[in-house]
């Protein structure tokens, strides 16, 4: 186990989020140099172990860690034979035996990038455990809001979608909000998780009242295999007519307001191709952030003498 | 840091570093012949309002003020310790640099080794004709083949001695004091020794 390990936002404090916040705007600045890199990092190795497909997410830390003349080594299984847990423990120490100084895990468990931690003493980055977490996720969302609008305390935000499989929900929503932002959700009944109660968030009815308030209107993701799977939700079209951002709403809100989408975005679906034409629409500026804050993140883990 | 900075006495005051930061201006444009292509760059904290009192000083005595940049080390550091350093400004260089003679400006030169990732930053930006340095103080005690073109005040220390450099726009008070760390058992001198 390591102390500069991210496995959950709340591995963080509201200061340590302010650091990260801060240093990512420091290699915002790096990126728009002629060179675009630091040698902060030069002879440390970083292992992108992903057991889940993942293109952006990858390669945001794989450039991230290059920009910071850091090695990189990339692992990615899909459907290994073995059972998840042996093969995920074999290949970590097999990876720490190669000598490798930090991991950044990527697997479809929840959990797993915890059980990581417990098996080396080099820093682990959680990269998206199943529906739990996706600490870095919430952390470059943080920052967009941020770069947007200045001090991010009172916003408020709206999260659309499929809050009961999104580790972007809870990563995301736990970072807002331990830094004062309000959310709201809205999803139909059977996408909000049980216990949704508990979560420090409003579940609200109708989208059209709430995205008159929105500072930060936050669209999820929507699997369509999950639409036609599960009985209980309405058609397609219907869930398009009730949470998704359709181009007349878009037409509503306002130019300052911060459109935000993780990625990879179903057009149609969840947000309108208009839609992403919003003044707002912030959605390249999380990709372009997701590297500054993971040079930031990678940075910590990583920088000094080992 | 500053409780564990013990002064025994002011090398310079207010007025001598205004005589100094002035003479470096003169001796920049005697070496250059003039303040075309100059560009000061300070190192962050307090190079950086000497670059401008330096670049202020120019300005006054041939009509033109070169353009001032900063620059933070803390991501071209060898000498980090064990924890990561956040910068402490921000890097900002404000024109281009090819063709250009660089001045960097530090408050303390003592092992070099700020100045050597100050350099490798700068080079990121572009590729200067020449990069020269002015320094307040030069403590001496390198560890690399460094050394200042231009020197406010050679001063002769003891590697556990302090060097702390106040300025007006940091600190409140122009001043340079020496003094001596009560305890730093086994630590490496380093930056912090001589800018806490």
């Amino acid at each position: 186990m390591s102390d500069r390990s991210l496995l959950s936002i709340d591995d963080l404090d509201v200061a340590g989020i302010r650091e990260i916040v801060e240093l990512s705007d420091a290699f915002e600045e790096v990126l728009r140099r002629p060179i675009p890199k630091v040698p902060a990092l030069r002879g440390r190795t970083v292992a992108n172990v992903f057991f889940e497909d993942s293109t952006r997410t990858r390669l945001s830390f794989e450039i991230a860690a290059k920009r910071l003349s850091a090695d990189t080594v990339n692992f990615t299984a899909s459907g290994s034979s073995l059972s998840k847990g042996e093969s995920l423990f074999d290949t970590i120490r097999t990876l720490h035996a190669m000598g490798v100084d930090a991991f950044v895990v990527r697997h479809r468990a929840p959990g797993a990038a915890r059980r990581v931690d417990g098996w080396v003493d080099t820093p682990v980055i959680n990269a998206g455990d199943g529906a739990h977490e996706h600490p870095t996720q919430a952390l470059l969302d943080l920052v967009t809001v941020h770069r947007r609008r200045g001090d991010v305390e009172g916003l408020r935000c709206v999260m659309v979608g499929d809050i009961e499989h999104s580790r972007v929900a809870r990563s995301t929503i736990g970072a807002f909000t331990m830094m004062g932002m309000h959310v709201s959700v809205a999803a139909p009944a059977t996408l909000l998780p049980t216990g949704i109660d508990d979560w420090p968030v409003d579940v609200v009815e109708d989208l059209d009242t709430a995205l008159e308030k929105a500072d930060v209107v936050y669209m999820l993701r929507m699997q369509k295999e999950r639409i036609a799977r599960d009985p209980v939700l309405p058609s397609l079209r219907e869930y398009v007519a009730r949470y998704g951002l359709t181009a007349e709403r878009a037409r509503r809100l306002p130019p300052e307001v911060v459109l935000m989408h993780p990625g990879p975005m179903n057009r149609g679906v969840e947000i309108a191709p208009e839609a992403t034409e919003h003044p707002g629409a912030a959605i390249e500026e999380q990709v372009r952030n997701g590297v500054t804050v993971r040079m930031a993140v990678l940075y910590l883990a990583l920088g000094g003498m080992p | 840091m500053a409780e564990q900075f013990a002064p025994k006495a002011e090398v310079l005051d207010a007025d001598e570093i205004r005589r100094a930061t002035t003479r470096i201006a003169h001796e920049v444009l005697e070496r250059n012949k003039g303040a075309d292509g100059l560009v000061l760059v300070g190192i962050h904290t307090r190079g950086v309002p000497l670059a401008r009192r330096i670049a202020t000083s120019i300005r006054d005595v041939e009509g033109i003020e070169p353009p001032v940049g900063s620059v933070d080390i803390a991501f071209y550091r060898d000498d980090i310790g064990t924890k990561p350093r956040a910068p402490t400004g921000p890097t900002e260089i404000p024109v281009g640099i090819d063709g250009a003679t660089v001045v960097v400006v530090d408050d303390v030169l003592y092992t070099g080794r700020s100045v050597r990732a100050a350099m490798d930053a700068i080079c990121d930006f572009g590729r200067p004709t020449a990069i020269q340095l002015a320094v307040l103080v030069d403590r001496g005690h390198r560890e690399l083949p460094i050394r200042a073109d231009y020197v406010g005040k050679n001063l002769p220390t003891a590697r556990d001695e302090v060097v702390k450099v106040r300025v007006l726009e940091v600190d409140g008070a122009d001043g340079v004091d020496i003094g001596t760390r009560p305890h730093a058992p086994g630590s490496a001198p380093d930056r912090e020794a001589a800018t806490p």
